[in-house]
This record gives C-alpha cells, structure tokens and sequence, in this order.
C-alpha cells in the first residue's frame, strides 16, 4: 500500500533496505527551486518580446491612463493649488457630486444631460441595431453579384465621411426659412409635406426640440447601417443553402425559413454584435452632438439644448465656462457616465458568456 | 400537398424579393443623395440655393466658389496639415499596433493576460472630454519644453488610439502557424526577423485594414484637433477648416452667433453663396477617399469580419 504511493518519488533499494529519491523527482524538486530563477531567465531570453510591448505600453500609459490619474481633479476644487496640475489642488471630497445631485441650478441640467445620454443611446439601439439585420437578410435576395456590389458601395459611402461632412450636410438639408430670407432644405419640404410645425420649418429641423432625436437617430441609420450590415451579411451568406432547401420542401414560407434556419444560424454573430453595441452605448458620438448643437438655450421649444445635450457634451461645454469649478463637475458628471458604461458592457458580457456560450473579453 | 407548399413558399419568396429589392434601392439611393447634392451645390449661383431649386443637378452654373477654393492659401496649408497628420498619424501608430500585437499574440509572454487587460479596459472605460484635454494640453507644455512646437506632432502622437485595432493585429497574428515560427527560428532568425519576413508577410490584408482604419479616422478626425489648435490656423486640418467657414459665413450651424451685417456683406460682394464655397471644399476634402474607396472597400469588408474579438 506504501510503496505503491510512494512508488513515483522514492524507490526502494532491497539490498541496503531503504528508500531512496528518484531522478525524476530530484529533478521536479530542483525545477522548483529554480522556479523563480528559471522565469527570470524565460524573461531575460524573450528581452526582445518586451522591449516590443514598450512602445505601445508608453502610449497607452500616457495618453490613456494618465487621463484616469486627472479624474481625480473631481474630488478637488480647481481653483486651489497650482492651475495646471490636479495633484496640487486641495481635496473636497464628495462637494462637486452632491452639487450634481442636488444643486437647484446645476442638477436640472445634469440630470437633462444623464436623461438624453439614456434616450439617445435606448433609441440608437432600438432603430440602429436590427436595421443592419435586415439589410444583410435583403443582401441575401439579391443574387446578382454585380447589383449587390453596386448596392453595397452605395451604403457603405456614409460611413468614410467625416463627421463634420455629415453635419455640414445634415444642416443644410434640414435648414429652415430662416426668417424667410430663403427657402426650407429639401429633406424640411419632405417633413412639411406630413405637417412640420411652421415655426420649426422657421427656425431649421434640427435645431428644433420636436424633430431633434428623429433626425438624429435617422442619419445616425444613414451613416452605420450598410457599413454595420457587413457582418451579419457575412454570417447570413455562410448558411448552406441545403438547409434552405430542406425547408422549403416542408412547405416553410420565406418568414417560416428566416425563423427557423436564418436566424438561429445568425445568433452568435447577433449576440456578439449585440454585446458591443451595448459597451459602447453610452459613448453616444459626442462629436456629431456637439456639431449639431445649436448655440445657447434658445426662446421655447425652438433649440436643441434640452434633448441634445449628453453628459459628455455638457462637460464640455462646463470646461469653457468661466468658472474653474465647474470643471470639476463636469469630470464627476462623465466619470459618473462612464462608470455605468463600463458596468454595462461587463454585464451584457457576463449574461451572454452564461446564456450562450458566447462572448467578447 | 407538396405541390401546394410550393407554390406557398415561391409566392412568399417572391414578396419578399420585391421588398428587399426595393427598400434596398431606396436606401441606396438614399445614401448617395447627400453627395449628389454637395456637388450640384458647389457648382449652383447664390440666388439657385437661396430659392431651393438645385435638387439633383447645378442650377444656373458657377464655377467661382470651386475657384475660391481652389485659390483659397489657407485651405490648401490645412490640406497639407491633413495629410501631414494622417501619413505620420497612421505610420506612428501602426508601427506600435504591430510590434505591440506581435508581442501579446506570444504565448511565452509573461504576464500576458494582465498585458490585454491593460488595453481591454481602455475600451471599457475612458476618462472623459476634460481630464483628456487637460492631459493634452499638458502633452503640447512638455513637447514644447523639448523643442517640439508644432502642434501637429501632439495629435499625431498623442492622439487616434484604437485597441479594437491592435486585437485585430494579434488575432491575426495568433493565426499564423507556430511551425513556421520555429523553422525560422532554428534557421537563426531574431525575432524582429520573424516579425517581418513571416508574420508581416502573413497578415497583410488584416495589416491593411487596420492600416486602413487609422488612415481614414485621422482623415477625418476634428474634435481634439478642433480643441488643441482651436487658435492655431495654420495648424488646422481641412476637417475644422471647413466647420470653422461653415460656422462663419452661413447661417446653418446654429444661428445665433451669426454676424447679419457679415451675411449682407457677403451677398454685396459675390454672386455665389457662402454654402457653394462650404461644399466645394467638402468635395475637395472627399475626393481623395472617394479615389480609393472602391480598392479600400473590400478590405474594409475583410477587416470587420475577422473583428470578432476572441480571447
């Protein structure tokens, strides 16, 4: 019974009547020993492998990370200390948070601001996600390799402009009269057509409360849907056309053979697509917002302010206020913002890895 | 009943087919409209935009807008600013992409899950606009300590970091074979060797498409540009050129901060409007991606198919 435990570390010599190490193990307890040395050494050998990481490591470092050392500029008034540098400026704790919660003049607009964040990413989820779907289940009809490709080029385009070139035409397109010195923009006569308010078809569309959030989401469509269809276009395509055939034969019409063989051959793609719309939910384009902005509040319903504004856009506008705390605000506003980010794609990534075994990190 | 299920699912099919035809034509067209009319703009008179007549073609045809363009110094040096930035932008970072992809798709990596971590988690989360811009800011002080005054070299450097990039690069370089690796190596190549004679070789359409996607977001990049340079003219690229003009002497981009006499005194001194100059520089500011879209656009196809980040 001993010996057969003992059989792979000691052998028993049956002359001298004891037991003695066997190589094997004295080599493992000499690997052992040597563990931390031996890694020193892997280390030392692959030199070449680390000195290729640093380059990138710095950049990272630098320009990503030191950031998240300045948020700390939030727990501290930046009128103190040293203007230049959060390190010396003097703490405060929770101040600027309990501003943003509970200021009467500060909380409305943050509170706007976190609402609008929520509105814009919700919708930009509800309309953006199952539209490139639908676009790559529509590619698949078109069998003409030279109609498809024409087809794609087109929707493709949008997405290699810049922001500024979509914006600059998303304004002009929904441009209004202007207090009558020219005429509405073409897509404006569209929406005149179904009943725009004249004072919106005054003012422009876009800088409008109303109209806002629809010409939003509709060119964020405009600008992502062909481009994102690719992928889903690339997992519909890869269902084999047996199947299909197998469907039809037992009757299934084109909805019952989306239900039953598309779309559960297309899921895992879905899910991953899925999972990284949400991680990045929160970071609604800012840039596209803050060109779209109109100036200032504007008299009644006749600015963008109240449903453009995002927690990013609106800390950028606080850090060019003339007040240096509310550069503190606005740090702890979009910290805030990001935090919930973060948990998010955490979450969505968690509860796809359990449901279906597929995941992202 | 066999035959009668037929006909159900060619019926169905064939609805569904005209649908899909044309929404996708709708859309299409849709996508191309925008720029059809930026160009039947740049080339219509003042008075043909005011009234709202161009809809697909040049009305009352002008070509001193383009000309402006064309004559205006300023935009050509943000030109050149441009592509300053997107050669070196995209050179800079690919060079660190690569070397630093190579080196966390190595197994024998120490450490290698803290490593992607350590780059996963700036997707995760970012610092925000005003911590960024109080490091940038700091970035151009320290450059400019050492000698470095252009403010191109800060965005160039500091700027345009894309992770999903470098993952790309290492999926892709995990994909090549470690037999070719090691067959090398015991022909005596160092390991930058391996890097250029065989993982570079083997990964170049993802290499182009990552090349492809920092090319074209420095292209078109305005924010930090817009926030760093905001007094620097010379420094600008076209990106904030072209919203400053637009911002300027029209009245679409909020009206508020519009000068009426400037808008007046635009009208007295020429016969094109001030929208015919914006777009004409936004045909200018396109043109070269519209040249090499259709060579770029399958790679680009290629690249978001192989971005499924895998661990």
């Amino acid at each position: 019974m001993f010996k057969l435990k003992c059989d792979d570390f000691l052998i028993y010599n049956e002359e001298t009547g004891t037991y003695y190490m066997s190589d094997e193990q004295k080599v493992r307890d000499e690997t052992e020993r040597n563990r931390w040395k031996n890694t020193g050494w892997t280390v030392l050998k692959d030199w070449r492998l680390y000195i290729m990481l640093v380059p990138m490591l710095i950049v990272y470092l630098l320009w990503k990370y030191l950031p998240m050392y300045e948020l700390m500029g939030c727990f501290k008034n930046p009128t103190t200390g040293d203007t230049m540098h959060v390190s010396t400026y003097y703490w405060t704790g929770l101040k600027y948070f309990s501003t943003l919660f509970t200021d009467k003049i500060i909380s409305p607009d943050f509170w706007m601001a976190f609402r609008n964040t929520f509105t814009t990413a919700f919708y930009g989820l509800l309309f953006g996600f199952p539209m490139p779907i639908i676009l790559a289940l529509f590619f698949n009809e078109v069998k003409s390799n030279v109609v498809r490709s024409i087809m794609q080029v087109c929707v493709y385009l949008p997405k290699f402009l810049s922001t500024v070139i979509v914006t600059s035409l998303v304004l002009v397109l929904f441009r209004g009269t202007s207090m009558g010195t020219q005429s509405i923009g073409i897509v404006s006569t569209v929406f005149s057509w179904f009943g725009a308010d004249s004072a919106a078809l005054n003012n422009g569309l876009v800088q409008t409360t109303q109209y806002y959030r629809a010409i939003y989401i509709i060119t964020d469509l405009w600008e992502h849907a062909g481009y994102d269809s690719i992928v889903f276009f690339a997992a519909v395509i890869a269902v084999s056309p047996t199947s299909y055939e197998a469907a039809q034969i037992d009757g299934a019409g084109k909805m019952a053979q989306m239900r039953y063989v598309v779309i559960p051959s297309i899921l895992s793609t879905v899910v991953i697509m899925l999972i990284m719309k949400i991680g990045s939910l929160l970071s609604v384009g800012y840039e596209k917002i803050y060109l779209l902005l109109g100036e200032g509040r504007g008299e009644g319903a006749m600015s963008n302010y109240e449903v453009a504004h995002t927690v990013s856009t609106l800390a950028n506008e606080w850090s060019e206020a003339d007040d240096k705390e509310f550069k503190a605000l606005g740090t702890a506003a979009e910290m805030l913002n990001n935090l919930i980010g973060m948990i998010l794609v955490i979450g969505a990534n968690k509860i796809a890895r359990t449901a279906s075994d597929v995941s992202l990190y | 009943m066999a035959k009668a299920n037929r006909r159900k699912t060619e019926t169905s099919e064939l609805i569904f087919k005209i649908v899909a035809y044309f929404i996708l034509t709708v859309f299409a067209l849709m996508c191309l409209y925008p720029l059809i009319y930026a160009l039947a703009s740049a080339f219509s008179s003042g008075e043909a935009i005011k009234q709202g007549s161009v809809i697909l073609w040049p009305v009352d045809v002008q070509g001193d807008a383009f000309m402006r363009v064309l004559t205006d110094n300023k935009f050509w040096i943000n030109y050149a600013n441009t592509l300053f930035v997107t050669f070196f932008g995209t050179v800079w970072a690919l060079g660190y992409s690569i070397l630093g992809a190579y080196a966390l798709s190595k197994k024998r990596l120490l450490g290698r899950h803290g490593w992607n971590f350590f780059l996963v988690f700036t997707m995760w989360f970012s610092a925000g606009i005003i911590p960024q811009y109080t490091n940038y800011m700091n970035t151009v002080g320290v450059f400019q300590g050492i000698g470095i005054n252009d403010l191109k070299w800060t965005v160039v450097l500091a700027m345009g970091m894309n992770a999903t990039n470098i993952i790309l690069l290492r999926n892709s370089f995990e994909g090549v074979p470690s037999e070719i690796e090691e067959a090398a190596r015991i022909d005596g190549a160092t390991e930058m060797q391996i890097l250029t004679k065989v993982y570079i070789p083997m990964s170049k359409a993802t290499i182009a498409t990552v090349a492809l996607f920092f090319g074209i977001s420095r292209w078109n990049g305005y924010f930090w540009a817009a926030k760093v340079m905001s007094d620097q003219r010379f420094s600008w690229p076209i990106q904030v050129y072209i919203r400053d003009f637009l911002k300027e002497y029209t009245d679409i981009a909020g009206s508020d901060g519009l000068d009426a006499d400037k808008l007046a005194t635009w009208d007295s001194l020429y016969s094109y409007s001030a929208t015919s100059v914006v777009y004409s520089m936004v045909v200018c500011a396109i043109i070269p991606i519209l040249a090499i879209y259709p060579f770029i656009q399958k790679y680009f196809a290629k690249g978001v198919n192989m971005g499924g980040v895998k661990e």
